[in-house]
Parts: structure tokens; C-alpha cells; sequence
């Protein structure tokens, strides 16, 4: 059995698996415009929490949150289900397909085994979407990959039952209601809203300040933990912000298209200058990884360069600030 | 980032013939989208994960072959996982899990306990006690 879906490939697996299950039921919306309702930009420093033996950075919220500040944006009922038996996540998710409703499904990354080896680690909050199940095989519409693609019952019980932090218990999630009128308007105005407010929080660990403390520490660590965990930390923070994912840039490319888009649906021009000035902004994002990657390519360990890498960030931050500041002003 | 700057590297996505979707400006200056196979820059920070994963396999091989950790370390190293992500699969507190790690307190295991550990590791009982780093 196999429900008609169209796979439309997206940089975000979590944009794209709400993009395609909206889609489906024939309400047009692009990744950037579910990334910037759902207020998906952030940046989050957690130097306590270990995560492949680095500290923990993000340049998104908590996996689940776009989705779910999307949905009540715009009115969608979406049912969240998790379970203790892997019988019963099966049967629930058979029962569903069998109805004709696509399933959107949080997995584990470690055991995806259509994805490159060096992208498996235990990471469990990735999202796809199962369309139907032919022999055994479910269909799967992975957002990030090009194509569709299948996972037989136990590679797929296997993913839905990852363990470690975030564990997905079965996850699963569908569209059970969505509304024949859209407020676009309002919820962009909300989701820029709250993009601002956490960039901006007066808070150490989230959006700007949590920028300027790792900038802090980047000069501080080679001292302290030595060049070679220095650049390991470093390395985190180049796969954090450019891996698979974030189109580039941390998300910065995704949120600029989001303002383009934004600055056409609510006629405001001052929209499209702040879409340019993004576009500049993640350009320096990647000049940061480039400039990272030097450093531990060339093994100098000059205490110098680490300065240099922490300025470059710093400044970044500042101007981030700026930027959203103005962006504030101008809804 | 211009349509023309996104980066078509090689790298392990391009290995696969996998390529990722990556915002950018076209010349009129609007967002699209455009595939890339890669990025240089990803691909040596992957690179320097993948070597250090490797570094603590091979460390951890010499700690068995000197008598201080069992193969439970081993696998668990050769799975990426760490501690706290071991103790989670297989059941057991992580406080009984690094217990384990200790070769002689491995040796009286019973088999229920290792076969949960080999179920995990998805090898027999018996590649799991005969490991042997070479």
C-alpha cells in the first residue's frame, strides 16, 4: 500500500518533513516560511552537556519546537504519540498508513543505513516521513535526501527505538486537522517576534550573549585543555553549524529566504534590505568555519590564531545584535 | 552565499552520491535552491571526528591487551557510543556498566547480563567474551 505523497527534498529535516505533510494536504509552504514561523534561528552554548565529547553548541531550538510553535501558529491540530511497546508503535503507525495519512517519525540517526558513515552517530532527533509499506518495507520520504527511500520493519523498529539523550520511544506524529484559512501575516509577525526576543535575551547561554561566551572561552581553552581538544571543540562547532541541515551558515541562508519571502507577503521592503544584510551575515558565518578549519589544517597552534577566531565571533555577535535589533523595529 | 559559491566538494555525502539542498542568491539576488555535493571545509572537521573516534578504538584496544578493560569498552568505543548512551541500551545503570569495563569482574558475568550486551552489539556471546584485539 502506497499513499500519494510528493517528496520535496529540504535542507532541515524537521522544515521539511512539516513542508511535505502540509503539502500534502494542499497548503503550499516553503521550508524558509515554516523555519521562520516556527522561529527556528537560536543559538544555544552548553559548555556542561557533552556531546561527541565537545560541548554542547546549537544553532536551533530544542527538536520539536519549529514544529510545534508552527502548528499553534497557524491553527493545525497535530497528534503526538510515544510508546513503551515496539509492537504497539508498529501497529499504530500500520493502523494509520492503512487509513491513507502519511506519519511523521522522530528517529535515531546511528542505524539510518541509506546515510554516509561518517553522519552516524547517536543523535535521535532526526524526522522523516513513512508514506506506505510494499513487502515488509516501508516507504520513507527522508526530507534531506534526494530521493525517497525504503527501511525494512526491523532496520525501521531500530531507528524508532534509538536510546541515549532524546530518545525517540516511537515518536510518532500526523496532521489530524487543518484549517481551510490562513493568517500567514500574524504568524510571520509572531515568529519574527520571538526570533528577536531569543536572540536577544538578556540570558548566558541563548542567542547573542551565548556568542560572545564562546568567543570568551575559544581564548581561554587552548591554555586550558590544550591545541588538540581546543580544535576538536572547534571542529564541533563547524559540524554543528554547517552540517547537513542548516543549508549553510547556521540556518542563516534558510532565515534570510524566510525574510525575502516575508518582505513579499507583507509588502515590506524593509524586509528584503534585512534579507540582504542576513545573506552577508552567514557569509561571515562560513568565512568563521573556513578560518576554523586553517587553524587545525595547518597544526600551528600560535596562540594568536585562536584570538583571531574569537574576534571574528565576537564581532559577529555584535553584529547580530544590530541586526536584530533593527529587525525588531521594523514589525 | 551566490548560487555559483555554493561549494561542490568532495566529500562522504558525494561518496554516496548524496547531495544536500543549500540556500542561496541567484543573479536577479533572490533565495533559491541549489544541491551541492559538499564542502571542503565540513568534510576535514568530519574528518577530525572520524580520526579521533578511531584514536579512541585503538586506545582502547592497547587497555585490553594490558588487562585493564574488558571488550565491553571495545565495543562500545567501535559503536560511538559513550557511557551513558551504552548504559540506556542495554538496561543497566552506567555505575554497573563501567564495573564491566573491569576485566576480571567481565569474566564472572553471567551469560544473561552478557547477552545483553552482545544483543546490542549485535554479535554472539561468545565473539563477545573471545575478543581478542589484534
Amino acid at each position: 500500500m502506497q499513499i500519494d505523497f510528493q517528496h520535496q527534498q529540504s535542507a532541515h529535516c524537521e522544515n521539511g518533513v512539516i513542508s511535505n505533510l502540509m503539502n500534502h494536504n494542499g497548503v503550499k509552504v516553503s521550508e524558509p516560511l515554516v523555519f521562520g514561523i516556527g522561529a527556528g534561528l537560536f543559538f544555544v552554548y552548553l559548555p556542561f552537556l557533552k556531546v561527541n565529547f565537545a560541548p554542547g553548541f546549537s544553532y536551533r531550538p530544542m527538536p520539536g519546537f519549529i514544529f510545534r510553535r508552527f502548528a499553534k501558529q497557524l491553527g493545525i491540530k497535530v497528534i503526538h504519540k510515544k510508546f513503551s511497546s515496539q509492537a504497539e508503535a508498529q501497529s499504530v503507525l500500520d493502523e494509520k498508513l492503512k487509513q491513507g495519512i502519511p506519519v511523521g517519525l522522530q528517529v535515531g540517526v546511528y542505524n539510518l543505513t541509506y546515510f554516509p558513515d561518517e553522519y552516524r552517530f547517536h543523535f535521535n532527533a532526526h524526522n522523516l516521513v513513512v508514506f506506505g509499506k510494499e513487502n515488509e518495507n516501508y516507504l520513507i520520504s527522508d526530507p534531506v535526501m534526494e530521493t525517497t527511500t525504503t527501511l525494512t520493519e526491523k532496520e525501521l523498529d531500530k531507528v524508532r527505538f534509538a536510546k541515549g539523550a532524546l530518545a525517540p520511544k516511537g515518536h510518532l506524529y500526523y496532521l489530524e486537522k487543518v484549517p481551510t484559512q490562513y493568517d500567514f501575516e500574524t504568524a510571520i509577525k509572531k515568529g519574527i517576534k520571538k526570533t528577536c526576543n531569543d536572540m536577544l535575551a538578556p540570558v548566558p547561554i541563548v542567542g547573542i550573549n551565548a556568542m560572545k561566551w564562546v568567543a570568551k572561552n575559544i581564548k581561554k581553552w587552548p591554555k586550558k585543555i590544550g591545541v588538540k581538544k581546543t580544535n576538536h571543540y572547534l571542529g564541533q562547532l563547524i559540524r554543528m553549524q554547517e552540517e547537513i541541515g542548516t543549508g549553510g551558515g547556521g540556518f542563516r541562508f534558510i532565515y534570510a529566504a524566510f525574510l525575502e519571502e516575508s518582505s513579499r507577503i507583507l509588502n515590506n521592503p524593509e524586509l528584503k534590505i534585512r534579507s540582504e544584510e542576513m545573506t552577508k551575515i552567514g557569509d561571515e558565518w562560513r568565512d568563521f568555519a573556513l578560518n576554523i578549519s586553517r587553524v587545525y589544517k595547518n597544526r600551528s597552534g600560535q596562540e594568536n590564531v585562536y584570538e583571531q577566531l574569537s574576534e571574528q565571533l565576537y564581532s559577529l555577535a555584535e553584529r547580530e545584535k544590530e541586526f536584530f535589533q533593527k529587525l525588531k523595529k521594523n514589525i | 552565499m551566490k548560487k555559483e559559491q555554493v561549494p561542490q566538494d568532495n566529500s562522504g555525502l558525494a561518496k554516496k552520491n548524496i547531495h544536500e539542498l543549500c540556500y542561496a542568491v541567484d543573479e536577479s539576488g533572490n533565495y533559491t535552491t541549489v544541491q551541492s555535493s559538499g564542502w571542503e571545509v565540513k568534510a576535514s572537521a568530519l574528518d577530525e571526528s572520524m580520526q579521533l573516534i578511531e584514536e579512541r578504538v585503538e586506545e582502547t584496544k592497547k587497555e585490553i591487551l594490558a588487562g585493564n578493560l574488558s571488550p565491553i569498552a571495545y565495543f562500545m568505543e567501535l559503536h560511538r557510543m559513550d557511557l551513558a548512551i551504552l548504559s540506556s541500551y542495554v538496561g543497566i545503570h552506567r555505575f554497573f556498566v563501567k564495573r564491566h569495563f573491569n576485566p576480571k569482574r567481565f569474566q564472572k558475568l553471567s551469560d544473561k547480563t552478557l547477552k545483553k550486551y552482545a544483543d546490542v552489539f549485535e554479535i554472539s556471546i561468545e565473539e563477545l567474551k573471545n575478543f581478542k584485539p589484534n
